[in-house]
């Protein structure tokens, strides 16, 4: 019998480090059988291989930071029949939307010798600001496992299984002692979204949030627990400013302590 | 005048978004450029007023592929600034957590990036077509790297169990039996790899580098020792910039570096084995013997080689330290934050990594410079490409692009890592 067409994939890289598009490469033991599966028709960490569009399947890693790449996702968008975003960059802006909080043209002058050189965008958004997407892999960077996850569920036409809950539950499952009420340690977990497996808290250290916010998480609650821990209003402003600090309820959250 | 100009517009099989031109005329070329158009991400800015604890896990994201040695670099520096010295377990904690990022990212570029150009194939999942067994050996292997960083390190990229002063949790004696198991196959493997790549047919190119690398005290360096070179520099990492200067040049976002009053040197393996081959295992010693590299190899299509004997090396270092570990009292030293600056410089996969912090009294950055291995290295593979293109002037457009694009990934450039120094290319031809 003729195997049918195999979907065609492709991975696509806005302003990010790389590891997102690297867990696809870190599933060593995954990696040849989704090959066999799927056809990589776009994927240049990997190949110079390329195959024209359209695709079935595309994966977004990266934050749209400059002109261009705002044009360029739209021309991905059309030749996606899906389009999935891996990270927190391309799902809430990365470490580098940190610039929508600042002057970029101070950012630009700190880093370079010729900021007329210099072309980007006075902020850092995510993917979803610019076009629909289909679905969202939070993490930074993704786990492996739930990208594994994300390609089978496409494969098999069904919705990926990746649980909205917070942190806690993974901690709880995990059976670890947790380390707010344990030792007094900050942590995000409670308003987390999970993913990562609870790893920080498993490592004796609170959670700091890289897989960005839970659905309907109650940060301001949590916030009065970290200042009863110590944490005056610079410290919470930076604990909610870092990987996902364009996410919402990130961003309204340390507004609330920047004075 | 005939005018020839070869252009790869998106180079693939690299760590990063990058491009490269090369013109000649007459049969000479001109002018070779990497260019990179990575979007800038400000890392230097955005650290200012942050705490001096944030630096590891911040200046990880500057680059998935090898975040350990942003987190270890970062260490030492604000470790540098604060004046406590790592030692005794934990400082061979941090080798072993450097021994799996070396394994794993090398292996990564051997297999993957790098292989299929000498054996014809357009990447490594093509490659496994007609080489299942030597692919999945490269993936077991890359495995073993991985392991010992999502041990030690709590996952595979950005770790989450680096701080300064330590770990936030220092592993059971007991924990790191099944890895030493797992490496000890890991090591057959790579000793296997060290021949393979020795069998690849090499153009007979060589160049006249000024390496540069840290110099260990008869250990194979990772993030200790004084940065010294095949020209007698001899520095200790706080005379970084009397010795190094970076230029902002038009051609490529990059920010280029140079060692003052000589000009571009190069750094990664080539360099690390040139200054400290005698330090390696005897293991690693006889393969790199029975591989022909000498006492150095300026020659950088065989980097390959040298890459598969620091793996090997990785893998017997890890060993080595996980047989004599002691589990240690604390997990991490205590710290206490003062007015100062602070200087280190580690070897990143691809090569030297350099930071520097100035701290204020309460602990936070005042000011930040991050010098990555790519930007060191750039003017040296623009170096290659012109010395190297002019005697492939003769082949088809396609064979000499090809060799051109192989001529880059030599060196393992890590496109994202030298992003946030590099200026947006601002001409892209449309």
């Amino acid at each position: 019998m003729e195997r049918a067409r195999r979907p065609k994939l492709a991975v696509w890289k806005f302003a990010s480090c790389d590891g997102c598009q690297l867990s696809l490469l870190d599933c060593e033991d995954e990696l040849l059988e989704v090959a066999g599966e799927i056809e990589i028709a776009h994927f240049l960490e990997a190949t110079r291989a390329t195959i024209q569009g359209p695709y079935d399947l595309s994966l977004v890693e990266g934050s749209v930071t400059t002109a261009h790449d705002a044009a360029r996702i739209q021309e991905i968008r059309k030749q996606s029949r899906f389009l999935v975003t891996i990270g927190a960059c391309a799902t809430a802006g990365g470490i580098q939307a940190l610039r929508n909080f600042a002057d970029v043209r101070e950012y630009t002058a700190i880093v370079y010798a010729r900021p007329d050189y210099i072309q980007t965008l006075a902020t850092s958004t995510a993917i979803g600001d610019h076009v629909k997407v289909d679905f969202e892999l939070r993490g930074c960077p993704i786990s492996t496992r739930q990208l594994i996850e994300v390609i089978s569920a496409f494969l098999a036409g069904r919705k990926p299984q990746t649980p909205p809950h917070s942190v806690c539950v993974e901690c709880k499952i995990a059976g670890n002692l947790c380390v707010m009420v344990g030792h007094g340690t900050p942590c995000l977990g409670p308003v987390t979204h999970a993913g990562c497996g609870a790893v920080c808290p498993a490592y004796n250290r609170g959670c700091y949030g890289c897989y960005g916010p839970m659905e309907t998480p109650n940060t301001p609650s949590l916030s009065a627990g970290l200042s009863k821990l110590g944490m005056d209003d610079d410290a919470l402003k930076r604990i909610y400013r870092t990987f996902n600090a364009n996410a919402d309820a990130f961003r309204k959250e340390s507004e609330r302590h920047d004075r | 005048m005939t005018v020839k100009t070869i252009k790869v517009d998106q180079l693939a099989r690299v760590e990063g978004e990058g491009a490269l031109k090369v013109i000649a005329r007459d049969g000479v070329v001109q002018s070779a450029e990497l260019n990179i158009f990575e979007p800038p991400r400000f890392f230097e800015a955005f650290l200012r007023d942050r705490m001096y604890t944030e630096a590891p896990d911040i200046t990880a994201r500057i680059c998935g592929i090898c975040p350990v040695a942003y987190q270890m670099s970062a260490v030492h520096a604000m470790e540098n600034a604060l004046g406590v010295a790592v030692d005794g377990p934990l400082r061979e904690l941090r080798r072993l957590i450097y021994c799996g990022e070396w394994i794993e990212s090398h292996t990564l570029h051997i297999y993957m990036l790098h292989a299929p150009d000498f054996l014809g194939y357009e990447g490594a999942i093509e490659m496994a077509r007609d080489h299942a067994d030597i692919v999945r050996r490269g993936l077991d292997l890359k495995r073993a790297g991985n392991s010992i960083i999502a041990l030690l390190g709590g996952r595979e990229i950005h770790p989450i169990n680096v701080r300064v002063g330590g770990f936030y949790r220092a592993p059971r004696r007991r924990e790191l039996q099944p890895l030493a198991e797992e490496l000890k196959r890991a090591r057959d493997w790579a000793l296997a790899t060290v021949r393979w790549t020795a069998g690849f047919d090499f153009p007979d190119m060589e160049r006249d580098y000024e390496f540069v690398a840290l110099r260990g005290d008869g250990e194979y360096p990772f993030s200790q020792g004084r940065i010294a070179s095949s020209r007698g520099l001899d520095i200790s990492a706080a005379e970084y910039d009397e010795h190094f200067e970076e230029t902002h040049v038009e051609h490529s976002t990059a920010l280029h570096a140079h060692i003052k009053t000589r000009g571009p040197y190069l750094t990664g393996p080539l360099a690390r084995y040139a200054l400290n081959a005698a330090s390696l295992s005897p293991l690693a010693r006889e393969a790199a013997r029975e591989a022909g590299l000498g006492s150095a190899c300026a020659n950088p299509f065989r980097s390959i080689i040298v890459r598969a004997v620091e793996v090997l090396y990785a893998c017997d270092e890890a060993l080595r330290i996980i047989a004599d570990y002691e589990e240690p009292e604390r997990s991490a030293v205590d710290l206490d934050a003062r007015a100062a600056t602070g200087y280190a410089a580690t070897e990143a996969p691809r090569g030297m990594l350099y930071h520097r912090y100035q701290l204020t009294a309460d602990g936070k950055i005042a000011d930040a410079r991050i010098v990555p291995p790519t930007s060191q290295n750039q003017p040296s593979i623009e170096e290659d490409l012109k010395t190297f293109a002019t005697a492939w002037l003769d082949l088809p457009d396609d064979a000499l692009r090809h060799r051109c694009e192989q001529t880059i990934r030599n060196h393992d450039p890590c496109i994202s890592c030298a992003t946030h120094f590099l200026r947006l290319e601002i001409d892209r031809g449309g």
